[in-house]
């Protein structure tokens, strides 16, 4: 009786959700469609713009760059944002209350901004190669998700186990590995989907940050666009879109996908 | 002992973010503020250019329009979500969940797919008879709107099922064991209780419209610049880097007063709090 919905809402709803996901499966439509083309529903099946993708190089490469650079800039942003969210918890009364702030200053920041401010200052005047401020840009722009998402599990953590250990002799450092950091796991691979996602389909930092030597897939996408307007595109897309059922399958399976309307 | 190892943890990340993010950003606004012709000579040159205002007016507009439907649709849709009985309503989180984690570019490039010449609505306009000649869809501000709707609605009503699953079930059991009505408690009751997180969910989605790129730049182009395009446009493309430096700061303090003014409304809002 109380969860009743009225008619027409349902009817929204719906329609909302027809808007959410047609436009993902007119992608996969058009990425099979035998024309050269975008168009749906596909004329003809083919897989042949899946291979061509292969026979662009540039999206082999970009490809591997973003795989690499998410990864490591994960990884980065997860050794930098742990202790700092394991401080934030644990020296809470002890610690300026800005410094929560600080960490979460790539989220407030336009990301654009941030990307051509690091070209500027970083590659430009301070002479970094542009693939190491690539490196620094997507670790700082995924550091807020790492000290965050670790931070959340941290404040279900119970210290007192912890101190225990150390009581018991434990040294502080193993102490971290073998208590804390199987209690906070969850939020650890939680921290580092986020992260990766986020990171392997940013454009608006890498865009100032790629050029003739280095790229990344969404740029090196925004690239070809430009010249070609045809189905490989989609086939991309759909690819890409494969990513995301991964991505969502190791999150139902550690978290449960409710977690992120937490 | 502690002192020294709650600093050994939390600084390297907060000054990884103080020297590559606040200084590079700090030395962009200063470039603004150090030109020869005056301290403020770039901003002048902005606000007295037509065009360039015609960018910031575009960008404020398109934010605003995006904000409000993306919070109508959301809110609406979430609400459905809450009431919804379990494994219904999981499938409808895999169906927010899943544009959500998919790139920008691939969910831009869907509804260029879709307004394109010879795209997709156009085709199904053309055989209903609708209309007898193929419109010019892409490269509208409206077409920017309905992909940044697109790309947002999402993000809202994730927030805003978490939200709703929080108020407490007794606050609406007790509304309506009152005698209200389910319409006057969603207005009286569930939409009070739901206005913070309508703010979060607004400044998200305005901040996130205000600054982006790549949806302005797919279905927008140089026609509908915007001012995350326009950005490139100076950086990249005439090599002002002044002038895109005065972007970047336009673009900072617009969205650091929006996070400001909003929360402070949010807070001041919150039943709550009282």
């Amino acid at each position: 009786m109380t969860d009743r919905i009225h008619p027409l809402l349902g009817i929204f709803a719906a329609l909302v959700f027809v808007f959410l996901v047609g436009p993902l499966i007119i992608i996969i439509g058009a990425s099979l469609s035998d024309t050269n083309f975008l168009t749906f529903p596909p004329r003809g099946l083919t897989l042949h713009w899946f291979t061509n993708i292969f026979a662009v190089t540039a999206f082999k490469t970009t490809a591997i760059t973003s795989f690499e650079l998410a990864f490591a800039g994960t990884l980065l942003s997860l050794v930098l944002g742990i202790p700092a969210a394991y401080a934030l918890n644990r020296f809470r009364v002890e610690l300026p209350a800005w410094l929560s702030t600080v960490y979460v200053l790539p989220i407030l920041i336009p990301e654009i901004v941030f990307g051509f401010s690091l070209m500027k200052s970083v590659t430009i005047d301070s002479g970094f190669p542009v693939g190491l401020t690539l490196l620094i840009g997507h670790a700082l722009l995924v550091l807020p998700y790492s000290v965050r998402v670790v931070s959340a599990s941290l404040a279900a953590f119970d210290f007192s186990i912890e101190e225990a250990a150390i009581s018991l002799g434990s040294p502080p450092l193993k102490t971290f590995f073998t208590i804390v950091l199987p209690n906070i796991r969850a939020g650890v691979i939680a921290a580092f989907i986020l992260a990766f996602i986020t990171s392997i389909n940013d454009v608006s930092v890498s865009l100032f940050l790629t050029g003739p030597g280095i790229s990344t897939l969404p740029i090196q996408i925004l690239a070809y666009m430009e010249q070609f307007f045809d189905p490989t595109m989609a086939a991309v897309s759909v690819l890409l879109m494969l990513l995301t059922v991964g991505v969502m399958a190791i999150v139902e399976a550690t978290l449960g996908l409710t977690f992120l309307t937490k | 002992m502690n002192t020294l190892r709650k600093w050994n943890l939390s600084l390297p990340a907060a000054l990884a973010v103080g020297l590559l993010l606040v200084v590079p950003v700090v030395a962009t606004f200063t470039t603004t503020f150090t030109q020869p012709q005056g301290a403020f000579a770039p901003y002048l040159a902005f606000f007295n250019s037509g065009f360039r205002r015609t960018v910031l007016w575009r960008t404020v507009e398109v934010a605003v329009i995006t904000t409000v439907l993306s919070l109508v649709i959301g809110f609406l849709t979430a609400y459905v979500i809450s009431k919804v009985p379990g494994r219904a309503k999981s499938v409808m989180i895999v169906a927010a969940v899943f544009p959500l984690l998919t790139g920008v570019v691939v969910r831009s490039f869907a509804w260029m797919i879709i307004l394109g010449k010879n795209g997709i609505l156009n085709d199904f306009l053309l055989w209903t008879g609708i209309i007898s000649a193929p419109l010019s869809m892409l490269y509208t501000e409206g077409a920017v709107i309905v992909a940044m709707v697109y790309l947002f609605v999402p993000l809202m009503i994730l927030t805003l099922v978490g939200v709703l699953d929080n108020i407490p079930k007794d606050v609406i059991e007790a509304s309506i064991s009152l005698g209200a009505s389910p319409a006057s408690t969603f207005r009286q009751v569930i939409l009070p209780l739901s206005v913070p997180g309508l703010i979060v969910g607004a400044v998200l989605v305005f901040t996130g419209s205000f600054t982006s790129y790549a949806t302005p730049q797919l279905l927008g182009g140089e026609r509908q610049m915007m001012m995350g395009t326009f950005l490139y446009q100076r950086a990249m493309v005439t090599f002002d880097w002044v002038g895109a430096s005065t972007v970047a700061a336009i673009m900072v303090v617009v969205t650091i007063a929006i996070v400001l003014v909003m929360g402070r409304i949010a807070r001041k809002l919150n039943p709550m709090a009282v």
